[in-house]
């Protein structure tokens, strides 16, 4: 201050005590940003009360519930049949994965065996749907952090996915499809063929895009070493599916507790050991290769045989048995009015969905309605952490990690 | 414990390794605290006194055989016969032996049930979820503010006692130039359908039965 003080009167010291905190009651404060809940970059419905230091952020609270529809709640006033349609606008990126959980809980719960063709049917379309989530997340990643290409490049590859959802289920996204005992329709002739042809051509537009970011200079700036989580940590934060698995946690539900036909298909779990939102970004584009691997394998192996159980308990008959049978007939009105019972009994299934562990925690009173279907989500075990990966960090991170984290507002509120 | 590989294929629903003596162990582990065990459709539900939920959890986290090292969720059940009517409910996931566990207690609403956030980093939102939607209070947990419903929200609207339809609906009023929260007005009467066959399941009189008995 000595050179200073002898300059002249453009510095004095009561300037220096102005930019100090807490002296002579001149406190600066740090600053309060709302981050959405309209934000391209929340992806949904988001508000992020972040406290900013300069443009560090000192503490990040995110608000959520904005799109809570109650969905647990309504299940219990609807038979498992009604309750089923909720469970695709939980996370609407990726509908069949949702289903998938709820209609195994109540498969476990009710004791329904699944004929190997429809086990067959639903692993296929679990992975179309995860690639359906991957190009999603990964694209809307990108363009978080400035990239807009890929998602214009990928998003036709989307609709396509999304014109197989359609020819099987009429729909395409809220599907319903797939049903306690098997899926609700046979496979059209010719789809197979098509998903197999459609598999040849994707990688190709894979490797164009991941040549177009994965070593991009800027995207690598804006994405490595940033929002590091340690293996420890991620699993003390209830991180699950490619979230942990970028943290070096070779955790994958399909492997370890093996559901429908994932047991007959080989495939690799990709892992990285950099915990950052490179490697989470990277760890999908991978996984997207690995789930084209087992779509393959599933349309190889498709066996002929029932799309759904016999079980006319469970499962409607066909219109053709219905112009036939008195018998066929009640049980199709039984079915859709009174629905299934399902035994008294408690059962937690849990299924990797291309955001994670995905679990139905469902209580069954052996009526036709579940008297409790907790969904535990995905995403609000990673958005907790917003706070934890985002200290320290610059504002223009929040959203990479946001996008690295694939947050869907469906399934955080439900 | 005696660990015996699932068979795979045999069920549709996730498989895993069976491990026979896990009641036993989990009697050893937890001692007086453990009120009961029940094994239903393969999962393992350990039902636990109250007051010792958090040495409980920690030592199934800590238990070198067992290592629960992580929580999977935190979720609430309402039970309105019981004399303590809400359930919390504490699912559990051991990565190293790949097992499952779920941890319940019981609580009456008032009691303050532990929280866990100390032991699990990622209890603090399950813990306010609960308590938002089924008003179950957590001794200990430094943020119990409500999670999923509205600003300024009454209620918990996950109790069995409250109406599906709830107590207040919202627009947009062009008069005020702002969104006004109004009691709720249902255009027709909140339908049920009951679909339960009278003749399995249904515990009520049927509607014309009660002239065979009156005479």
């Amino acid at each position: 201050m000595s050179s200073l003080g002898s300059a002249g009167a453009a510095w004095t010291a009561d300037d220096t005590v102005d930019v100090l905190p807490a002296k002579d009651g001149n406190e600066i404060q740090n600053y309060m940003i709302n981050f959405g809940p309209q934000h391209p970059a929340a992806h949904g419905v988001l508000r992020l009360v972040m406290e900013l230091d300069g443009e560090i952020i000192e503490r990040c609270d995110p608000h959520i519930g904005l799109l809570h529809r109650g969905t647990e709640k309504l299940i219990e006033y609807k038979t498992y049949l009604q309750a089923l349609p909720y469970m695709d606008r939980l996370d609407y990126v990726s509908p069949m994965c949702m289903e998938h959980s709820y209609v195994l809980a109540v498969e476990k719960l009710a004791g329904i065996e699944v004929p190997l063709r429809a086990k067959y049917i639903r692993t296929m379309f679990a992975e179309i749907t995860r690639i359906l989530n991957h190009i999603l997340n990964t694209t809307a990643h990108a363009m978080d952090v400035g990239a807009m290409t890929p998602m214009l490049w990928l998003f036709e590859e989307r609709e396509k996915l999304m014109e197989f959802y359609e020819r099987v289920s009429g729909a395409r996204f809220h599907a319903a499809w797939f049903r306690p005992g098997g899926v609700h329709q046979d496979l059209p002739a010719g789809l197979l063929a098509d998903i197999d042809a459609w598999c040849d051509g994707f990688p190709r537009l894979l490797d164009e895009m991941q040549g177009l970011v994965a070593d991009n200079r800027i995207f690598k700036q804006r994405n490595v070493d940033v929002g590091v989580i340690s293996k420890e940590d991620a699993i003390n934060w209830g991180f699950t599916g490619p979230c942990i698995r970028a943290s070096g946690v070779a955790w994958d539900i399909r492997k370890a507790q093996p559901y429908d036909a994932y047991h007959l298909v080989d495939f690799d779990v990709p892992v990285s050991n950099d915990g950052d939102c490179y490697a989470r970004f990277m760890v999908r584009m991978q996984e997207m290769r690995e789930s084209l691997k087992i779509i393959k394998q599933c349309v190889r192996d498709m066996p002929d045989g029932s799309h759904i159980t016999d079980n006319r308990k469970v499962a409607p008959p066909s219109r053709r048995e219905m112009k036939r049978s008195m018998e066929a007939l009640i049980h199709h009105f039984k079915l859709y009015t009174e629905g299934l019972h399902v035994p008294a009994g408690e059962a937690y299934v849990a299924t990797e969905s291309p955001k994670g562990e995905f679990g139905i925690y469902m209580v069954a009173d052996g009526t036709n309605k579940p008297w409790r279907c907790h969904i535990r989500a995905t995403g609000m075990a990673h958005l907790q952490a917003m706070d934890f990966l985002c200290k320290g960090h610059m504002l223009a991170d929040a959203p990479a990690i946001l996008g690295s984290l694939d947050i869907v507002f469906g399934e955080v509120d439900r | 414990m005696t660990i015996v590989a699932p068979e795979l294929g045999k069920h549709s629903w996730p498989v895993m390794a069976t491990h026979g003596g896990l009641a036993a162990r989990l009697d050893a582990l937890l001692g007086p605290a453990l009120i009961q065990i029940v094994e239903h459709a393969g999962e393992t539900t350990a039902v636990v006194a109250r007051d010792a939920l958090v040495p409980v959890i920690t030592s199934l986290r800590d238990a070198p055989d067992l290592r629960f090292n992580q929580l999977v969720d935190i979720c609430g059940a309402d039970y309105p016969d019981r004399a303590e009517r809400f359930e919390v409910v504490v699912h559990l996931l051991s990565m190293a032996h790949n097992l499952r566990l779920r941890v319940k207690i019981s609580t009456d609403g008032v009691a303050p049930v532990p929280s866990l956030t100390d032991v699990f980093a990622n209890a603090g939102w399950y813990e306010r979820e609960t308590w938002d939607c089924y008003g179950v209070m957590f001794a200990g947990n430094p943020d119990m503010r409500r999670i999923l419903t509205d600003y300024g929200f009454e209620g918990h609207p996950f109790r069995k006692d409250f109406p599906l339809t709830g107590h207040v609906e919202l627009r947009w009023s062009e008069e005020h130039k702002r969104v006004v929260y109004e009691p709720v007005r249902l255009a027709q009467d909140f339908r049920s359908f009951d679909f339960l066959s009278p003749w399995e399941g249904t515990d009520y009189v049927l509607p014309g039965d009660e002239k065979a008995t009156a005479k």
